[in-house]
Parts: structure tokens; C-alpha cells; sequence
């Protein structure tokens, strides 16, 4: 993303908007800039704020006036009055920050926006995750504060090491030139996203055992982690088994997703061809 | 992705905010599910949802690509359930928010009797999600319990800015805006409608809950965490 020095009034607003908080104003050039090696792509600023198209002298000129008479300009704060952001050409590895950062974009590698995954939520329809087994969604970097693909593969070399099973679909596993040792492609480590997930399933007893190993990743790494457990309920719609294991290790259960088990299998399965978007 | 998974906040901080949505697993030929999809926003509709979106294409309340200088005194900010349906043309995640339990149970149920044949998920409190399985009979088939934030997070804001921002769980709400908007409705320069409308915005796929936030920011007006 770029920000067009000549259409730029140097409001403000911006700052405010961006996640990974990028976006300054340069007293040089009084201008809204964006630290490169900051900035994850993930388009908040152009998707978000609402664009105005007005002449940027203009507004330069009021503005100032406002200011020297010590009065508050008080505009709305999701506006750019100029339009100034604009997308820039993304090329590899740069590219994967955008993938993994802006949710309209699909992931290459499952044809998936968002964090390119489905984990229980069709659980009813795929059957991925069975009775007495466990899946993790564990999520780097969320909320708002990032992660760097370096970080990510400590996590999935200590996954990898104690054997557990990498979802095929899922774009981290993409990634991976060795999904045997969990080994991510050298050329993305120092690149910088929103948040991304690994995806794993096990058996339902070794639950604990996979939370500490995550634990323990915490430790190595400086961003925050956010863990989401799928399982299958029992006949009776209830979960006896991974809940009391999550209880005991001190995790109060406050929300979660519920699949309520309407999908259906579809009588003619054909590969989709588009893009699916999954939030 | 886990969009809706991990809200920050306490159960009771869940009792406005039910959000359900419906997907098409992509095994599971998606190409026909449209009709399907469509026929559930426009039943969320009859249950006066706070906000409807597609994954695709954005909530209910949307930024404006031309917006007229005026509309920084008159600013719409009414929700438009119509361009959520006009903008329907793929298969994609659909979601529906409710601010009250009675609308999120009528309306499961609802969805149950029209067997449309989507995955459908109900993303709230475990008790309110069981309460609404519940009152449609239905018991629950898989669950994806959030286990909250670890790690480094004295990186994290204060509870009141990351029960906002976390309601986009893509991460398009920013803490610093979260927090800028419960600060212009302290210093009285939004109220906090107006300051849960302008992040309501920045949700890309239509699941963050206005009416959740604005109370949020108005419990922040005077309290500190």
C-alpha cells in the first residue's frame, strides 16, 4: 500500500485506522507515511475508510487556517478527504502478507479467504473432525499485533516434532517445503502478516499434552496466540471428554462456536471452481 | 477462518451479541448453495438482525466510495439489508447478528424447519449457543471452544478496546480506533452510536455487533478496567 504524497492532507485519520499502527505522519514532509516493513496489506485503510474526493489544496489551505486560529477540525474519523491510498503492485514473498492479512483475498493454496480454514464449523458435512479426536486452530499474531512467518515455524517444528497431523488444506501447510519436520519455505520467514493459523488434529487424549507444547512455543515468541479446539459431540449434543481436560488446565470455557448439525451431503459432489470465502 | 471465535469478554458480556451463519463446506459441491444462502439472509431479515453480511462482500453498513462533504453532518448510517442480498452472487460465508437470545432461538429454529442444507454455527456464550440448539430440539453436532488470548499479551489493550476490536476478528478494526472512539464519546464529541457505527464499518464480513459496542463504549464513558 502507498499513500500519494500529492493528494495526502495529513489529517490524521489513517493513523488511527491501521491494525498493525503503520501509518504516521512525517513531520518532514508532513505527509501520512507508511513503515513498509510494518505494514501487513491487509488494505484496512483502502477498503475501510470512507473516501472523500475533494481538491487536496483546498483542504491543505482550511486546514491551516483552522489550525493557526487554534480551532479543532473535527471531520469524521473514518474519512480520507482525498483518496490518497493507493494499492501498490505486489510481488513474492511480499505478496503472502496480503493473503494472510486481508480478508477478501483468497489464499492461493485452498482457494480460501480470510485465514483459509474451515475447522468444525462443517464439521456436519465433512466429518473432519470424529468422536474422541481433537482439532486446534492456533492462531499467531491475533488480535492486532501481528506475527512474522519466523515465529510461526517454531510452533510448527514443535508440532511436527511430536507427530501430530497438519491440515492438508490449510495455507500454512501450504508453505511448508517439509511438512514431515514442519519446516516452513525460507524466503517467507521474515515476512510479517495480520495473524495465521496452524491447524492440527490428534487424538482427543493427547489434548493436554499438545497445549503445553504450545505453551512452551509461547515462551520462544513474541507475539500473542489464540487457541480455538474443535470437537465432536456425542449423541446427546455434549462434549464429556475435551472439556473437563480443558477445565483442568485452568482454561474457563466462555465462548464458543456451535455447529448445529443441519448441513447435508450433497447428492452430486463436483470440485468447486471459484473462490470461497470463509469468516 | 475462526472470524468469530474469539471475542474477548466474560459469558454475560455475550448476552447481546448472537451471531449465526451459515457456510457451505467446500467438499460439498458449493456451486449449488446459493439459493440457499440468499434464502437464509432473507429469513435473518424477519428477525431484525443488527447487521447481515457476506464474507465476500461486507456487512449491512458499509464505507462509501464517493461520500459528499455533507455527510459529515448528515451521515446515513441506517443498515442496508438490500445491498447485502444485491451483492449475493457467490457462494460464501453468510452470517445474521442478534442483540437478544428470544431472536437467535426463533430464528435457528426457523432454519431448522426450512432445511436449507448449509452448515449452519451459532457463535455466542456455550450456554447461549446450547439455549439456542435447545429451544430448535436440535442437539449440538461439533463445538470450537475459544480458549481465550496467551503469549505476550501485555501487547494487548485494555478489556473495553479489545471487546471491540476483537468483534473483527480479520483484525480490520484497529485497537488505536477502538479506543479513539470510546475517547470522543468521553470528551462528548460522538455519541456512542455514532462511534459503534463508524467501526461497524470496518468489519469486512458483516459479523461485528453495533448495538454490543455502543454499549461497551458507553460503559467505558465512565468506567475504567
Amino acid at each position: 500500500m502507498k499513500i500519494n504524497p500529492s493528494k495526502c492532507v495529513a489529517c490524521g485519520n489513517c493513523t488511527y485506522v491501521c491494525p498493525m499502527g503503520a501509518i504516521y505522519i512525517d513531520p518532514v514532509i508532513h505527509r501520512a507515511t507508511i513503515n513498509d516493513d510494518a505494514c501487513v496489506e491487509c488494505y484496512a485503510c483502502f477498503n475501510g475508510l470512507s473516501q472523500e474526493h475533494l481538491p487536496p489544496t483546498v483542504v491543505r489551505t482550511i486546514r491551516k487556517v483552522l489550525a493557526f486560529l487554534r480551532i479543532r477540525f473535527d471531520p469524521e474519523p473514518d474519512v480520507c478527504p482525498t483518496a490518497a491510498f493507493e494499492p501498490n503492485e505486489l510481488t513474492w514473498p511480499r505478496v503472502v502478507r496480503r493473503a494472510f492479512s486481508d480478508p477478501r483475498v483468497p489464499h492461493e493454496s485452498t482457494g480460501v479467504e480470510g485465514r483459509g480454514t474451515e475447522e468444525v464449523k462443517t464439521n456436519d458435512v465433512t466429518g473432519r473432525v470424529k468422536l474422541g479426536e481433537v482439532g486446534f486452530t492456533i492462531e499467531f499474531g491475533r488480535p492486532g499485533v501481528g506475527v512474522r512467518f519466523r515465529e510461526i515455524q517454531e510452533a510448527c517444528w514443535a508440532l511436527a516434532q511430536a507427530g501430530v497431523t497438519f491440515e492438508k488444506k490449510n495455507p500454512i501447510t501450504s508453505l511448508m517445503k517439509d511438512v514431515s519436520t514442519g519446516t516452513l519455505r525460507e524466503d517467507i520467514l521474515g515476512e510479517k502478516v495480520m495473524s495465521a493459523i496452524v491447524e492440527v488434529k490428534a487424538a482427543a487424549t493427547r489434548t493436554e499434552e499438545i497445549i503445553r507444547l504450545v505453551w512452551d512455543v509461547e515462551k520462544r515468541i513474541h507475539t500473542v496466540v489464540s487457541i480455538g479446539v474443535g470437537v465432536r459431540c456425542d449423541a446427546d449434543g455434549e462434549d464429556t471428554i475435551v472439556a473437563p481436560i480443558l477445565e483442568r488446565l485452568g482454561y474457563k470455557l466462555e465462548r464458543a462456536k456451535t455447529n448445529a448439525g443441519l448441513g447435508r451431503v450433497a447428492t452430486a459432489t463436483i470440485a468447486p471452481k471459484h473462490d470461497l470465502v470463509q469468516a | 477462518m475462526t472470524n468469530t471465535l474469539h471475542r474477548f469478554g466474560d459469558a454475560d458480556s455475550f448476552r447481546d451479541d448472537y451471531v449465526i451463519f451459515a457456510i457451505p463446506a467446500r467438499s460439498n459441491n458449493p456451486e449449488n448453495t446459493l439459493p440457499a444462502l440468499r434464502r437464509f439472509l432473507e429469513i435473518a431479515i424477519e428477525y431484525k438482525p443488527v447487521n447481515l453480511g457476506d464474507a465476500r462482500n461486507g456487512g449491512a453498513l458499509r464505507p462509501s466510495r464517493s461520500l459528499s462533504p455533507l455527510n459529515h453532518w448528515w451521515r446515513d448510517s441506517s443498515l442496508n439489508y438490500q445491498a447485502v442480498l444485491d451483492g449475493l452472487t457467490h457462494p460464501t460465508t453468510c452470517s445474521a447478528v442478534f442483540d437478544n437470545p428470544t431472536a437467535a432461538e426463533d430464528f435457528l429454529k426457523r432454519i431448522k424447519e426450512e432445511d436449507l442444507g448449509l452448515s449452519v454455527n451459532i457463535s455466542t456464550s456455550i450456554d447461549g449457543a446450547e439455549q439456542c440448539c435447545n429451544h430448535a430440539c436440535i442437539p449440538r453436532h461439533s463445538v470450537g471452544y475459544s480458549l481465550g488470548f496467551e503469549g505476550e499479551t501485555e501487547k494487548l489493550p485494555n478489556s473495553q478496546v479489545l471487546m471491540l476490536s476483537t468483534m473483527c476478528g480479520h483484525g480490520m478494526i484497529s485497537h488505536s480506533l477502538a479506543k479513539k472512539m470510546i475517547d470522543f464519546v468521553k470528551e462528548g464529541r460522538r455519541t456512542p452510536k455514532e462511534a459503534a457505527s463508524v467501526l461497524t464499518r470496518f468489519c469486512s464480513c458483516g459479523v461485528f455487533n453495533p448495538v454490543r459496542a455502543a454499549r461497551i463504549i458507553e460503559d467505558a464513558r465512565t468506567k475504567t478496567t
